[in-house]
C-alpha cells in the first residue's frame, strides 16, 4: 500500500517538475465549484459572479481589501463634509474601459443613479438606499449627497455590485463584461471555463499574470483530482474538507484556512407553525451540537456561531454558549411550546457539502427531541424559487456569505419571515450611527436580540479552504467579500 | 425439474446460498443491528474494522454493518416492488397479446417497443428528477422499464404454446381464450417467468444502487448501498473500508441473483435436461 502510494507520488512529481520548473509562469487556472448565471455584478446576487469579475475586471470608487478594510480604487481620495452628508470623490484621471471609451465623472453618476434607480436589477439596491443625489462637478470631480450621513457609505460603494459600468457597454455586460479592471475579459466556454486576460492599457498597478482561467470543477472527487493532477492549480474555496490534511502533507501545495462572510443557519420559516413559536425556534437550537455538526459535516473546518455576525469582526459577542447543545433543556422548551412528542417536518437542503451532510447530522439530532424532519435535497434553482423567494419551506441550511448583512433579519419579506420591530428599530439606528464605539454596542445589542428570538438556529462560520500550489503568492487569505482578486497574484520561480 | 438435478447444478446452488443469506441478513436487521442505524459518532467516525465495528464506521460514526443490513431491506425491497410491477403489468399483457393476435397485439407489442427504445436506467433518472428523490419514485420508474420485459418474454412463450395439441385440444371443447390462458397457458410460462423475475431482481437491485448513487434513491436517513458508495467517494483516499464494503454488498447481491436466475433457467428449461 505504502509503496504504490509513494510510486504514484513520484510519477506525480516528476510530472510537475518537467511541465513547470522552466521561467515563472504567467497564466494560472483557478478552480470554482458554483457557474455564474452571468457576469454582470450590478444585475445579480450570485456570489460565482463576483469571485470572477470583482476587482479583476470590474472597479468601484471604493474597493475592499484584503482585510475587510476600505481602499481608494477609481476614486483617488475623497473629502466629507462635516455633517457628514456629502462625500467628494476625487477620481483618477486616464482611465480608460476595456472597449477603449474613456471613464470619467459621467459615467460614475450613471452607474450610481442606474443602480439606485427605478428599473435597476442590481440585487442589493439597499448599498445605495442613502444616496440623495449624485452631481457631477467636472470630469474628475463627483459630489454625492446622501440622505442622512451613514458609517457604511464608504464600504458599501467598494462591493461588487456598486461597480462602475459605462453607459454603452451597460447593457452587454452579462456576456461580454466590460469594466476597468486590470484583466479584461476574454472567453467562456459555457459549463466548462472562463478566461481573463492581462489588459494592456491598466491605469493603475499592472496584473502580473497574463491569463487567468477559471474552470468550474463541482464534484468535490473531481476537484481533489484537478488538483492532484495539476490541471487546476488553485481552489480559492476548496471544496472537498476531507481531503484537505492530504494536502497539508503534500509540500507541493499549501493550505490556507482563513475566514469569510458565510454564517452558516438553520433557516425557519417563522411564519409557519410550528416554527412561529419562539420555544419550538429554542428548542431545535438546542438541541444541536455545532461542535459534532463541524466535525462531522466540515472535518473540523468551521468557527460556531452564536449569532448571526461573523468572528472576526470587532463588534462580535460570542453567544454559543447562550444557545449551546442541551437535549435536556430542548425537550423542556418542546414540552412547554405543546409538543412533548414532537412533530413532523421537513428540511430542504441546496447542493453544498455544508447543507447535505450537515443536513443529515442536524436531522438525526432533531430526532432525540422527537422532530421528525424529512430531508428534500433541492438544486440551487429549485432553492431559489420555492425557499428563498416563495418561501415554501420548513426548515433549510445555507450560508449566508455576503459581508456585513446583519440588516437581512430587518428585511420584510425576506424568506425567515422573522417580523421584530426591535430589531428593526436597532437596524435603523446602526444605519445612521457612524460612531465607532456606538455601532460597535448596536451590534451587540442586534446580536443578543438574534441569540434570544432565534429566527434561524446559528450553525457555524465557512471557513475560505484555500488549497494551491506552494509557488503561488498573492491570493487571499479570508474572504471579507465574495471575490477571487488576482491583481497582485504571482508565481515564484 | 428434480431436486436433485437443481442440486447438480452448481451456479444454481451457490446462488441460491447467496440469495438466501441475503434475504436472511434482511430478515435480521428488522430485529437486530449491532448498532441503532441512525445513530451518529461524531468522534468515532472513519474507523477501520475492529472487533467493535466489524465493517468500520463511515464519516458520521455510523457502523457500516448495521447500514449494510438496513440497507439490505431498501436494495429488496425496492427491487421486488418493481419486479412485482414489471410483472403484474406486463405478463397479462403479453398473454393478452398472445391470445387475441391481430390489431389489439400489435398496438400492445409496438407501445412495448417505444418504452424499450428508451435506455432504462437514463429514464429511470429523468423520472425521479420530474416527480422528486426518493424510493417510491425509484420503485415507479425502475418498474415501468420492467414491464416490456414481461411482456416480451410472456407473449413469445404464450404464443409458441398456443399452436401446441393440448391447447388446440382444449379450444375445441369450448374453453374460452381467458380460461385457457389461466389454465394451460400460463402455468406452462411459470418457469420462464421465474427466471426472468430474478434476473430482473438483479437488475433492479443494480439500477436502486446507481439511482441513489446520483442521489435519486432512496433518501436519508434510509441507508442505501448506492448513496454509501456516493458519499465515500471523496474519503475513498482516507478510509477505503467505507467504499469498499457497500460495493462488495452490491456485487455479491448481484451475482448472487444472477447466479441463481442462471441455474434456474438450466434446472427449468426442458433443453437442458
Amino acid at each position: 500500500m505504502k509503496s504504490w502510494k509513494l510510486a504514484i507520488a513520484g510519477v506525480a512529481i516528476s510530472l510537475v517538475m518537467s511541465s513547470a520548473s522552466f521561467a515563472a509562469k504567467t497564466n494560472l487556472v483557478l478552480g470554482i465549484v458554483l457557474e455564474p448565471p452571468h457576469l454582470d455584478p450590478t444585475a445579480g446576487a450570485a456570489a460565482a459572479i463576483d469571485e470572477i469579475v470583482y476587482a479583476n475586471i470590474f472597479e468601484g470608487l471604493t474597493r475592499i481589501g484584503p482585510k475587510g478594510n476600505v481602499l481608494p480604487a477609481l476614486a483617488e481620495s475623497w473629502t466629507q463634509s462635516d455633517d457628514g452628508k456629502v462625500y467628494t470623490f476625487k477620481l483618477h484621471k486616464d482611465v480608460k474601459f476595456h472597449d477603449g471609451t474613456a471613464f470619467d465623472a459621467d459615467d460614475v453618476k450613471f452607474s450610481l443613479d442606474r443602480a439606485r434607480g427605478d428599473k435597476s436589477t442590481n440585487a442589493q439596491k439597499g448599498l445605495f438606499s442613502a444616496i440623495d443625489t449624485v452631481n457631477v462637478v467636472d470630469p474628475l470631480t463627483v459630489k454625492v449627497a446622501l440622505k442622512q450621513p451613514s458609517g457604511d457609505f464608504l464600504y458599501n460603494m467598494g462591493w461588487g455590485d456598486a461597480v462602475i459600468v459605462a453607459p454603452e457597454s451597460a447593457g452587454t455586460n452579462k456576456d461580454k463584461p466590460v469594466g476597468t479592471g486590470p484583466f479584461k475579459f476574454d472567453s467562456w466556454a459555457k459549463g466548462s471555463q472562463i478566461v481573463i486576460a492581462k489588459n494592456a492599457d491598466y491605469w493603475g498597478k499592472p496584473a502580473l499574470l497574463d491569463k487567468a482561467t477559471f474552470r468550474v470543477i463541482p464534484d468535490p472527487a473531481a476537484a481533489t483530482a484537478a488538483l492532484l493532477a495539476g490541471d487546476v492549480q488553485a481552489f480559492p474555496v476548496f471544496p472537498s474538507y476531507e481531503t484537505i490534511p492530504q494536502f497539508q502533507v503534500d509540500p507541493r501545495f499549501k493550505v490556507v484556512i482563513g475566514t469569510t462572510e458565510g454564517e452558516t443557519v438553520l433557516g425557519m420559516n417563522n411564519k409557519k407553525p410550528p416554527f412561529d413559536n419562539p420555544k419550538v425556534r429554542q428548542a431545535i437550537t438546542h438541541a444541536i451540537d455545532r461542535k459534532s455538526l463541524i466535525d462531522g459535516a466540515m472535518f473540523g473546518f468551521g468557527t460556531p456561531i452564536g449569532s448571526f455576525f461573523p468572528p472576526h469582526h470587532p463588534a462580535y459577542v460570542d453567544l454559543t454558549a447562550e444557545t449551546a447543545y442541551d437535549p435536556e433543556l430542548a425537550k423542556k422548551l418542546m414540552a412547554e411550546a405543546g409538543h412533548p412528542d414532537g412533530f413532523k417536518t421537513t428540511l430542504k437542503l441546496p447542493p453544498p457539502t455544508y447543507a447535505r451532510r450537515g443536513g443529515e447530522i442536524i436531522a438525526a439530532e432533531l430526532r432525540e427531541i422527537g422532530i421528525d424532519a424529512e430531508i428534500i435535497p433541492v438544486e440551487w434553482a429549485q432553492w431559489l424559487d420555492q425557499v428563498f423567494k416563495n418561501k415554501d419551506y420548513a426548515m433549510t441550511i445555507v450560508s449566508h456569505t455576503e459581508p456585513n448583512d446583519l440588516n437581512i433579519f430587518s428585511r420584510d419579506d425576506y424568506y425567515f419571515n422573522y417580523d421584530s420591530t426591535a430589531f428593526k428599530e436597532l437596524i435603523k439606528q446602526i444605519d445612521v450611527t457612524s460612531d465607532g464605539a456606538e455601532r460597535t454596542e448596536l451590534y451587540q445589542q442586534a446580536q443578543k436580540l438574534l441569540a434570544k428570538d432565534v429566527p434561524a438556529a446559528f450553525l457555524f462560520q465557512l471557513p475560505k479552504t484555500g488549497v494551491w500550489d506552494a509557488k503561488i503568492e498573492g491570493l487571499w487569505e479570508n474572504g471579507p467579500i465574495q471575490a477571487n482578486d488576482l491583481t497582485s497574484v504571482k508565481w515564484l520561480d | 425439474m428434480s431436486i436433485g438435478n437443481a442440486l447438480a447444478n452448481r451456479s444454481f446452488c451457490v446462488g441460491l446460498i447467496v440469495t438466501s443469506l441475503i434475504a436472511l441478513v434482511a430478515l435480521v436487521s428488522f430485529v437486530w443491528t449491532p448498532y441503532p442505524v441512525g445513530a451518529l459518532d461524531i468522534a468515532g467516525k472513519l474507523k477501520p474494522p475492529s472487533a467493535a465495528h466489524w465493517l468500520g464506521t463511515d464519516h458520521f460514526g455510523r457502523d457500516i454493518l448495521s447500514m449494510i443490513m438496513v440497507g439490505s431491506r431498501n436494495s429488496i425491497a425496492v427491487a421486488s416492488v418493481s419486479v412485482a410491477i414489471g410483472a403484474g403489468i406486463g405478463v397479462p399483457l403479453g398473454l393478452w397479446g398472445a391470445a387475441t393476435g391481430g390489431f389489439v397485439d400489435e398496438v400492445l407489442m409496438r407501445l412495448n417497443d417505444l418504452v424499450f427504445a428508451f435506455p432504462a436506467l437514463l429514464s429511470a433518472v429523468m423520472i425521479t428528477a420530474v416527480f422528486g428523490p426518493g424510493a417510491i419514485n425509484a420503485i415507479i420508474a425502475i418498474g415501468i422499464f420492467n414491464v416490456p420485459v414481461f411482456a416480451r418474454v410472456a407473449r413469445a412463450a404464450a404464443l409458441s404454446l398456443w399452436s401446441r395439441e393440448f391447447v388446440i385440444a382444449a379450444g375445441a371443447i369450448g374453453k374460452s381464450p381467458a380460461r385457457i390462458t389461466r389454465d394451460h397457458i400460463l402455468p406452462n410460462l411459470a418457469s420462464l417467468l421465474i427466471v426472468q423475475a430474478t434476473i430482473q431482481f438483479s437488475l433492479g437491485i443494480l439500477a436502486e444502487a446507481g439511482l441513489s448513487y446520483v442521489g435519486l434513491g432512496s433518501q436519508p436517513p434510509m441507508p442505501s448501498w448506492g448513496r454509501m458508495l456516493f458519499e465515500a467517494q471523496t474519503m475513498i483516499g482516507l478510509a477505503p473500508h467505507i467504499a469498499l464494503f457497500p460495493g462488495l454488498a452490491i456485487v455479491i447481491t448481484v451475482l448472487g441473483f444472477n447466479l441463481l436466475g442462471d441455474g434456474l433457467r438450466d434446472v427449468l428449461d426442458p433443453k437442458f435436461q
